[in-house]
């Protein structure tokens, strides 16, 4: 951990809406970067909801919609100033379901490369590699570069998902509930990638799992109803929660 | 349970029938092997072009259709075009011949075929007189027809990819046309053949709309504005009038050959269908 | 246009893709995109329109009221054929109908799994794609030649058939429709199978049913073909169903074809009224469907 983190994302009073009904209740949130930050919570309290307003995903879907500020690099995330599209690139995401494309392992990867890059041939292999090896998976595909992307195991795929995330170069990456759908061991590998990642990439974990929480994060931001009730940092939040609410979840009175 | 036998009834009783055409085939082409063959060749030629113009107008336009009203419209204007398209599909047969030879025929006459004739008439394609009815004509009102079955099929195969690829597609910062273009194409592709074919086996049957506009002559012809014949509108309109056994026994045997064919696309067509079900169900 | 700038990443310098390049692509397809599903429905609306104009145009009372005038000679009317067509469609949705719903009866309720469920099924839907012109000749052979004379039964036995299929999908769906926690109730009370189909949930799916004998009904009003090769069709009054009966369908066709004037006018009177009937039945069944939808 470092002396005096940098704040890369700044959350001001973010509200958020389905329809008529407010899901989320001026939510106030550092994000520091090149640490990790856990979101914990019972399920539907609004994490999932919270982290969606980051890259603007919402906003395939009509009738959702974010009022508030998310300030990175001095900028208003939520403004019509910002590019969308832009924005994605910075701020990737990981999904609860790995949801590999239906190309192959070196497609997925190279999809967003294509996209956002003037890129071709050996140039274009070596980013794919680059990527599949920060995301810890070259070492097990190398020789399968052409195999589907659905035909990998779970935990494959999801890793598949973090290098083609990764690739694009992000500055930050979302995480909702990455681990939830893969066994115990893929977890654990997967986990042991985040703590390497941090280095280089700001990380937001949404996570119902508290001991993942506990494990891999340095701050924690623990949402109930749609609201932030305590954010600070793991340990101390863990150990010496300042709310009652943060307590009783953590000691397993609900949710 | 009573229906297994009606339906077991049908297809034995149509190969009762085909037996009985079997034989009117052979006599006729012995008898009349100039007329009828020829007779034969030029249905035969006018259904299938007919039903290539249709199928090229209508797969590209169905598809962008189904992609306008899934992905792109809000979804109060979807369902209103959605629900037009549909009313295209309500239209009996009859009603777009008449529309057909009574005003888009003369419209053909008019304005679009002088044009292509003056800008693309040294293709062979695009020779002749502009009368108005005639191939081109008969292949753009059959594609209207088709149109709503390709694009509602089309438009149920695309509801069918899973929202989380598409937002992971979006994730990583692509727009909607390249979401649409690498991801949602790649799963859509079967289904969108499985559509293909049921426009098709709809057009090849097609009769009445057809009959008004075609022109109805045992013709072969290279020019798209030439009038020709197509199996069903050569039985819609020599029937009444065939008096000599052979004759009809020859009629019947052109329906004989638009059965079959007509079979065998919707066999296939049922066949790709129930394969991608499969798959895409698991 | 493209604007490209260099960016460092991992060591190597790589072009990035101009943001802005990309998004005029992406307005353009929508562009493209919303204008050709206008097409669709500009030609729906030009042909509504052309149908109403010209076919208001034939409407007068003895339109409705009097018999067809011989050829040539103006007047007359088209009664006839209106109750021909009525008649003919009633008669074979009475026949079709039953037919349709037991079939998607036992398809979905009794044979469920079973190999010959799904033969039947299959061969359903190949039924469903024969094009109604096939099916006309098919009767022909069948009952008109043998029986020596066109006739309403036989047009009638075609009409049925090209409406069995789809009334046996559409019962199928709509029965597949109901959850199945509604059927193991119904047994659970400990009443047989058949009493659960019928009361429990053959009431479910009753308006789903009704829709899709109301657009099975609107499609066969409007066929033509089968009927030429059937019914054919007569300038009189009908004396019995045995005989070639007026219809709307075939006087279009016969009409249309012809060179007189006053026959032309007429048709597309008679096309105005299949097209309201038609469209009518469509638009009707498909509100319903979604009123009783929502009211479940």
């Amino acid at each position: 951990m470092i002396e005096k983190p940098e704040v890369q994302i700044s959350i001001r009073h973010l509200d958020f809406f389905y329809g008529k009904s407010q899901a989320l209740f001026d939510n106030n949130i550092d994000i520091y970067k090149n640490h990790i930050t856990a979101i914990i919570g019972p399920s539907g309290c609004g994490k999932s909801t919270h982290i969606r307003t980051y890259n603007r995903i919402y906003e395939l879907y009509r009738d959702q919609r974010a009022e508030g500020e998310i300030l990175m690099d001095g900028q208003n995330l939520l403004s019509k100033e910002i590019d969308v599209i832009d924005l994605r690139r910075r701020v990737g995401m990981i999904f609860q379901k790995p949801s590999p494309f239906p190309m192959s392992v070196f497609d997925n990867v190279a999809y967003g490369l294509k996209l956002n890059y003037r890129i071709r041939g050996s140039e274009l292999s070596d980013r794919v590699e680059m990527a599949l090896k920060q995301a810890a998976l070259w070492n097990e595909i190398s020789d399968k570069l052409d195999n589907s992307g659905t035909a990998l195991s779970g935990g494959q795929q999801q890793r598949l998902c973090i290098a083609r995330a990764i690739a694009v170069e992000p500055e930050v990456l979302l995480m909702d509930e990455p681990c939830s759908a893969i066994d115990p061991i893929a977890t654990a590998k997967i986990e042991e990638l985040m703590l390497d990642l941090k280095s280089k990439y700001t990380i937001v974990i949404v996570t119902h799992n508290m001991q993942q929480a506990a494990r891999v994060s340095d701050f924690t931001a623990f949402f109930y109803t749609g609201r932030i009730v305590e954010f600070g940092e793991t340990d101390k939040l863990f150990t010496k929660p300042k709310e009652k609410q943060t307590e009783d979840y953590i000691t397993g009175r609900f949710g | 349970m009573i229906i297994l036998g009606i339906l077991w009834e049908l297809f034995r009783n149509s190969k009762l029938s085909l037996a009985k055409f079997g034989l009117g085939f052979l006599t006729s082409s012995q008898w009349n092997p100039v007329t009828e063959q020829f007779g034969a060749l030029s249905g035969i030629f006018g259904t299938g072009m007919s039903t290539l113009i249709a199928m090229i107008l209508a797969v590209p336009v169905g598809l962008v259709i189904a992609l306008f009203l899934v992905e792109l419209a809000p979804p109060k204007l979807s369902s209103f075009f959605g629900g037009a398209i549909e009313l295209l599909a309500a239209v009996p047969s009859i009603i777009y011949g008449m529309w057909g030879l009574f005003v888009f025929a003369p419209f053909m006459a008019t304005y679009i075929q002088p044009f292509l004739g003056k800008t693309l008439g040294f293709l062979p394609l695009f020779k002749g007189p502009p009368m108005g009815i005639g191939m081109l004509t008969a292949g753009i009102i059959l594609a209207l027809m088709i149109l709503p079955y390709i694009s509602s099929v089309t438009r149920d195969v695309f509801r069918m990819v899973p929202p989380v690829v598409k937002e992971a597609a979006y994730g990583v910062g692509a727009t909607n046309w390249e979401v649409t273009n690498g991801v949602t194409m790649r799963y859509a592709l079967k289904g969108i053949v499985g559509a293909g074919f049921l426009g098709l086996g709809r057009a090849l049957g097609e009769t009445m709309a057809v009959t008004f506009v075609i022109g109805n002559s045992h013709r072969i012809s290279a020019s798209l504005f030439a009038s020709g014949n197509s199996i069903a509108s050569t039985l819609a309109n020599e029937f009444t009038e065939a008096s000599e056994p052979m004759y009809l026994s020859s009629l019947i045997e052109l329906g004989l050959v638009l059965f079959l064919v007509t079979m065998v696309f919707q066999v296939a067509a049922q066949v790709w269908l129930w394969s991608i079900k499969k798959k895409l169900a698991v | 246009m493209v604007v490209e700038y260099q960016k460092e990443i991992g060591g190597m310098m790589i072009l990035i893709k101009s943001l802005k390049f990309r998004h005029i692509k992406n307005n353009i397809v929508k562009v493209i995109s919303t204008l050709t599903a206008s097409v669709g429905l500009f030609f729906l609306c030009w042909i509504l329109y052309e149908v109403l104009k010209r076919g208001i145009g034939a409407y007068n009372w003895a339109f409705f009221t009097q018999l067809p005038t011989p050829p040539g000679i103006m007047g007359g009317g088209l009664v006839n054929a209106m109750v021909g067509t009525v008649l003919i469609t009633l008669l074979a949705t009475c026949v079709g109908t039953p037919l349709g719903i037991l079939s998607g009866v036992y398809l979905s309720e009794f044979g469920k799994g079973t190999r010959i469920a799904s033969a039947i099924r299959f061969i359903n839907n190949v039924l469903v794609g024969i094009p109604s012109i096939i099916i006309g000749m098919f009767i022909y052979t069948l009952m008109v030649a043998p029986m020596k004379s066109f006739s309403a039964w036989a047009g009638m036995v075609a009409l049925a058939i090209i409406m069995l299929p789809v009334m046996v999908r559409t019962t199928e769906d709509m029965l597949n429709m109901v959850p199945d926690a509604l059927r193991e109730s119904g047994l659970a009370l400990g009443a047989p199978k058949w009493k659960v189909t019928v009361g429990v949930v053959f009431r479910a799916a009753r308006s789903g049913i009704l829709t899709g004998v109301l657009l099975a009904v609107a499609r066969i009003s409007g066929e033509t073909a089968p009927l030429l090769f059937t019914v054919l069709n007569s300038p009189y009054w009908m004396k019995s169903l045995k005989e070639p009966v007026a219809n709307l369908t075939v006087t279009i066709f016969n009409y249309a074809m012809s060179p007189y004037r006053d026959w032309i006018t007429k048709a597309w009177g008679a096309s105005l009224l299949i097209m309201m009937a038609v469209l009518g039945l469509a638009v009707f069944s498909r509100l319903l469907l979604r009123n009783k939808g929502t009211s479940n």
